[in-house]
């Protein structure tokens, strides 16, 4: 805010007058910034209206629990992407064949596709005559409205963030500074160990984050595969069809509050880490 | 020590073609070439990071062709530093170390004592990006010098410096193959560091090594039109500086040229830029303190300029400019003086 403020001063002190393009083009914008600014001032002040009410709805068990099955599933479904995804990413960033062409836009389908498609597509993979959800049910693991289930729609929508955030990281440390490492007596998994990934924490946090965003913000894909139990979205929509607009905003600002405080935090702690990063 | 035979590795963009080349024990070999000369990759393949397509590495007798970089204990150091940024001065010089599984005690020992010797020990507890450039390669340096490598690898890692740094960094790569004996291959497209540094000079063009030898032997005697045009230098003269107040006097084969570099003594280079010797048929009077009295022995005329070779006691290139060539109608045979600045002597070594 500062440095905007700072900037403006400075347009205007050195020519005298306001630079009139950048004016304009600030107040165009600006009908976008007001956008969330309005839709999150007039949901805050209607809450704030009624708080025993709200106080209420935060406090139902059936509130806090949907929000930490939610918060939990996406979790897990970045863990699963730390695990898988970083290796993927790394052999993007350090090959170039036809190939790497070919996953990337594997990876991206997610982004173009409508969500309910996405979940269509997990459904039927994953259902329990599905083509691995057949096999896994012989185990006794389920996924139709199953916690599985949950994770297994947000791992798929939330790929490409994660991988796209994580290859671009890996791809800003130098190769020359593995081979250096490897010259130094470690083998390529030592200098990916020891190198690439130091080097690379702050991007692997921000996908990661990115990544349990897209997550946790999931719905479409989500309920074609488990409606039950129900995650925030799903509650959210539910009290919205069956109690009508205040029992389902009441919900709507308990999850708005607490994605703002984890953000936040999560901001907070990647502005310390891995400052190095892009200097790189 | 370092025995490449026939290699070739093809990587598309950059390619190195049937290199042949051997490196004894303690030589510092440097290879010079423009960019795009295949230098990087031979470099790279001798460590390890790629495999060569054709050909075989030996290092210290042992056939390494097909060992990963780890096992060949040769160290590269590239242009633009390479430090590690999560960690230290400290834990950057220390990392081979730590992989090769050395003591702590030894290790800490090891990295102080390099640390001394490149004077950087007060930076050992910063973090690498509150370096400057100098600083930053000299970690380079000791983080490769620390582990003994059998073969020190050097891509141009003098080129990302400014001048003066690079000048003292030059210095002390010379200082430091002499105190350590080690065998030293080093890539650079600077010919200063040719003169200061190599025993021997290999010019690689187009992925081939088009010339091998000794600097001298190399400049002054180019077996190609390439190297010619590459080389470039005339007017090269070697010989045993001494200090002249404030000044020095080189001795090339007894006759003395005078320069304004002071403080390098011993065995130097001189060069004159050719079109910095002013001729004329009469001695003059001048402030310039170098003057020579030689015979033309060729005159080549290429229109816009005139080239020519006197035979002054030792060979001198001048350039004329047309207009000037044809006043004075010079012609092979006339003797003439030879007139230049002790400014315009540049010398290294």
């Amino acid at each position: 805010m500062k440095n905007l403020w700072e900037f403006w001063i400075s347009r205007k002190s050195r020519t005298g007058v306001w630079d009139q393009c950048l004016v304009a083009f600030a107040i165009i914008g600006g009908i976008l910034v007001m956008l969330p600014l309005l839709a999150l001032a007039n949901i805050t002040i209607g809450q704030l209206a009624d708080l025993p009410y709200f106080f209420e709805v935060a406090t139902d068990r059936k509130v806090i629990g949907s929000i930490v099955l939610t918060f939990s599933a996406g979790l897990n479904a970045v863990l699963i992407l730390l695990i898988l995804g970083t290796p993927l990413s790394y052999v993007l960033a350090r090959t170039q064949s036809r190939f790497n062409q070919a996953v990337e836009s594997l990876i991206d389908i997610p982004l173009v596709l409508p969500h309910t498609v996405a979940g269509l597509m997990v459904y039927i993979l994953f259902m329990q005559r599905g083509l691995i959800g057949a096999p896994l049910a012989g185990m006794g693991f389920f996924f139709e409205d199953a916690y599985p289930g949950i994770v297994v729609a947000m791992l798929f929508v939330a790929m490409p963030f994660y991988i796209n955030s994580v290859k671009e990281g890996f791809q800003k440390v130098p190769v020359h500074m593995e081979n250096v490492a490897r010259t130094l007596g470690a083998t390529r998994f030592q200098a990916f160990c020891l190198v690439v990934l130091p080097s690379s924490v702050r991007h692997i946090l921000n996908g990661s984050i990115l990544a349990w965003g897209r997550a946790i913000s999931e719905f479409a894909a989500v309920i074609m595969i488990a409606y039950y139990p129900m995650i925030i979205s799903t509650l959210i929509y539910y009290r919205f069809t069956t109690g009508g607009i205040k029992e389902s905003t009441a919900v709507a600002f308990v999850m708005i509050v607490a994605c703002l405080v984890v953000f936040l935090v999560l901001r907070t702690i990647t502005r310390f880490v891995g400052r190095y990063d892009d200097r790189v | 020590m370092l025995k490449i035979f026939n290699l070739t590795k093809d990587l598309g963009q950059f390619v190195a073609r049937d290199i042949t080349l051997e490196i004894e024990k303690g030589e510092y070999m440097v290879i010079i070439g423009p960019t795009g000369a295949g230098k990087t990759i031979l470099l790279e393949t001798i460590a390890g990071i790629y495999s060569p397509d054709e050909g075989s590495i030996f290092i210290g007798g042992k056939d390494v062709t097909d060992l990963p970089p780890r096992d060949r204990h040769v160290c590269m150091v590239y242009q633009d530093y390479m430090l590690f940024p999560h960690l230290n001065i400290r834990e950057n010089i220390a990392f081979g170390l730590k992989s090769r599984g050395c003591s702590k005690d030894e290790t800490d020992k090891k990295v102080e004592e390099i640390a001394d010797f490149l004077t950087i020990s007060h930076l050992l507890d910063r973090k690498p990006d509150t370096l400057s450039g100098g600083e930053q390669q000299r970690t380079a340096i000791a983080r490769a010098l620390v582990m003994d490598p059998v073969v020190l690898l050097l891509d141009e890692p003098l080129s990302a410096l400014d001048g003066r740094t690079r000048d003292k960094l030059r210095k002390e790569l010379k200082h430091l193959h002499a105190h350590y004996r080690i065998t030293v291959l080093h890539v650079t497209h600077n010919f200063e560091e040719v003169f200061s540094l190599a025993d021997r000079v290999a010019v690689m063009n187009d992925g081939r090594i088009a010339q091998i030898g000794k600097p001298e032997e190399v400049f002054r005697r180019p077996n190609s039109e390439f190297i010619a045009d590459f080389v470039g230098v005339e007017n090269l003269f070697s010989g045993i500086c001494t200090d002249l107040d404030g000044a020095s006097a080189i001795d090339v084969d007894g006759h003395r040229i005078i320069s304004n570099t002071c403080g390098i003594g011993g065995r130097v280079y001189a060069s004159i830029r050719p079109e910095d010797i002013l001729v004329s048929t009469e001695p003059f009077e001048s402030s310039a303190r170098n003057r020579f009295h030689g015979k033309i022995d060729d005159i080549a005329d290429n229109g816009t300029f005139a080239r020519i070779s006197v035979d002054a006691g030792i060979p001198f290139i001048v350039i004329l400019t047309r207009l000037g060539f044809e006043e004075m109608a010079l012609k092979e045979g006339d003797m003439v003086y030879l007139t230049f600045k002790a400014s315009s002597v540049h010398v290294f070594g």
